[in-house]
């Protein structure tokens, strides 16, 4: 008997220090990979950096976003303006880094919604089996069928309010499927392992089961595609602003600044590829963090 | 087979029910808390009660409960479902225009679009996988991974955005400066929007944008699956009773690996069409998207119900063929 409990011990604490002599844990040797990973280092030093403009823009400009100057418009790049004036003469690169924030507040909101309500559905779905499965893999399938950024429009239409949250809990109720279903698909092959038999067959509650021994071989997967998902949602919010029903105007973010100059494109471009390209590398890192840690946690690729 | 076919198409009833139950819900809430849309009709004038209940009437929203708050309007919804599926009724627009026919005047665009979408990211995809996957590791692999990864990072609003104002207007500018350039190539081809008059042409390089999207995954999922044929046992049995090159990577690795490519294209066909909405607002195509998002703003429900359960089907009925096309293309894939 207690060989199966430090058996089970040992997997359901994935991140413990992994001692020299013993083979460590999943995400120990995942961690080791990706420390020798240089893809995945400058994605995450690109991510360290974009938070750190979202939490402490100051760290990075002492300018005020909000400080504008009709008179200093349309100014090209300079010492002064990295990326120059915007149309009413702000400061933009004050703008760009300003424009992290509200971005990844709704990312970072999103995902977490997604992660928690997809992945408690999923589990109770594959844990539980039978009507609760067919409830929710039936209510996954109609918002599976409804377009997602057609959905997005609809439901942001009729929301009229659109601030940071509403945007975030729209996204949140048309993605969470994908990740319900990554959990269910997870849990329903992690179930039948025997040492999830062997904890039920020592009378382990099925919480205790779900949380203790299912979970930990469970939520790979899922992290990999919130790692993913992160970064679409940066990129889902700016489209959703350009099509008119996201954050507007006077909020600062890298949508906003796309959707505002993409009329004066053709004379400054500047003010269209600033932010698009600070979104577009933001994307860019979340996707190839995302890679690595799933060739870095699926053991068949080692 | 049979009998597999007849339980998916079963199982598309409470999920196409459930989705118009979700759309109705969302349009009867929003008319609750932003007024009767008819109202704006009238602009700053003030309609006599009559003429409003009459009209809201006929535009199938005079129900009481669009004025209750909160109200799911299950009455509206039975009455609405009776409408579709005993007399083929989706109700009507603001200018009385049956929502069927909408759909069916805008589907075409959005079909000719995804087509050439799909046509695209086929061959490009296809080809591109095949080289990275046949060359593990070379330059192409390299080339191949990098610029698909850039592709999928780059938000489609702005490279349709971009492709527009230096494709169609300034490259198309210059084309159009030049004597011998047919029409076809100046006007249509590289005509910045879309027109009517080149239904075809102009629709070419939209369709390249909306499938650049899809294209990346087209051809990871290709390199993936040839990579792993590569290493099976019956490509090495045919390298090891010596035939040829072409005939090893042609018959034996290609075939078996487009297997899910082609499953994956099937299932895009779908998602293209649900998903052209913003090329089709950069490049003025008037598809389904533009229509549903159009109505949603203006709050005509009924056109906002049937378009997004058109998509809901279609997605419904691609995903269903190509599981079939799954087993007819992979014979050890069997459905009971």
């Amino acid at each position: 008997m207690s060989d199966v409990t430090t058996a089970s011990t040992e997997v359901e604490k994935p991140g413990a220090a992994p001692e020299r002599e013993r083979a460590a844990s999943l995400w120990g040797d995942a961690w080791r990979q990706l420390r020798r990973n240089p893809i995945f280092l400058i994605s995450l030093a690109w991510i360290i950096v974009v938070t750190s403009m979202a939490v402490v823009p100051r760290l990075w400009t002492s300018i005020d976003p909000r400080a504008c100057n009709v008179s200093q418009a349309r100014l090209p790049p300079s010492s002064e303006h990295w990326f120059g004036t915007s149309i009413v003469g702000c400061d933009y690169y004050a703008h760009a880094i300003y424009g992290a924030r509200q971005s990844l507040i709704i990312a970072v909101v999103a995902t977490a919604g997604v992660v928690l309500l997809g992945g408690v559905l999923g589990m109770l779905a594959a844990f539980y089996g039978r009507w609760t499965d067919t409830l929710i893999s039936r209510v996954i399938d109609i918002f599976l069928g409804v377009p997602f950024l057609l959905g997005a429009v609809v439901f942001l239409t009729v929301l009229k309010i659109r601030n940071v949250w509403t945007v975030a809990l729209v996204l949140v109720l048309l993605s969470w499927t994908y990740i319900a279903r990554i959990m269910r698909g997870g849990v329903l092959s992690a179930k039948t392992l025997d040492y999830v038999q062997a904890a039920r067959a020592l009378g382990g509650s099925n919480s205790r089961l779900m949380f203790k021994h299912i979970l930990p071989n469970a939520i790979a997967p899922v992290v990999v595609y919130a790692t993913i998902l992160l970064g679409s949602f940066v990129a889902v919010e700016a489209t959703l602003t350009f099509l008119g029903v996201g954050l507007q105007a006077p909020a600062i973010t890298w949508g906003v600044m796309i959707t505002q100059h993409q009329v004066y494109f053709l004379q400054l471009p500047g003010l269209l590829l600033f932010p698009a390209g600070l979104l577009f590398l933001t994307v860019l890192a979340f996707i190839l963090m995302g890679d690595a840690l799933r060739d870095a946690l699926d053991p068949r690729l080692r | 087979m049979g009998r597999y076919v007849m339980r998916r198409l079963l199982q598309f009833i409470p999920t196409v029910l459930g989705a118009m139950f979700l759309l109705h819900y969302l349009t009867s809430i929003g008319i609750q808390f932003s007024a009767n849309p008819v109202r704006a009709l009238f602009g700053d004038r003030t309609p006599p009660p009559e003429l409003l209940q009459n009209l809201s009437e006929a535009l199938g929203l005079g129900d009481e409960c669009l004025t209750r708050k909160g109200d799911p309007c299950v009455g509206l919804f039975v009455d609405r479902m009776q409408n579709i599926f005993l007399h083929w009724d989706f109700g009507v627009n603001f200018r009385l225009r049956p929502v069927t026919e909408l759909i069916a005047e805008s589907l075409p665009y959005t079909v000719r679009l995804a087509l050439i979408a799909l046509l695209f990211e086929a061959v490009v995809g296809i080809i591109a996988g095949v080289l990275a996957g046949l060359r593990n590791g070379s330059f192409w692999d390299y080339l191949v991974k990098i610029s698909t990864v850039t592709v999928i990072a780059i938000p489609i609003f702005v490279l349709g955005f971009v492709v527009r104002e230096f494709v169609g207007v300034q490259f198309g500018n210059v084309l159009r400066g030049v004597d011998w350039i047919p029409d076809l190539i100046s006007q249509g081809v590289f005509g910045s929007v879309y027109k009517s008059d080149y239904p075809w042409a102009s629709l070419i390089i939209p369709g390249l944008v909306l499938g650049s999207v899809s294209l990346a995954a087209a051809a990871r999922l290709t390199r993936t699956s040839i990579l792993e044929n590569t290493r099976s046992d019956y490509v090495r049995t045919a390298k090891a009773k010596g035939l040829g090159t072409n005939r090893v990577v042609g018959v034996h690795t290609l075939r078996n690996s487009l297997i899910p490519v082609v499953t994956f294209l099937g299932v895009d066909l779908g998602t293209l069409i649900g998903g052209a909405l913003i090329t089709e607002t950069i490049f003025n195509v008037p598809g389904i998207g533009r229509l549903v998002v159009a109505s949603a703003r203006t709050g005509e429900a009924s056109v906002v119900i049937g378009g997004a359960t058109f998509l809901v089907l279609v997605y419904l009925i691609t995903s269903l063929l190509v599981d079939i096309l799954y087993a007819i293309l992979d014979p050890r894939i069997r459905y009971e």
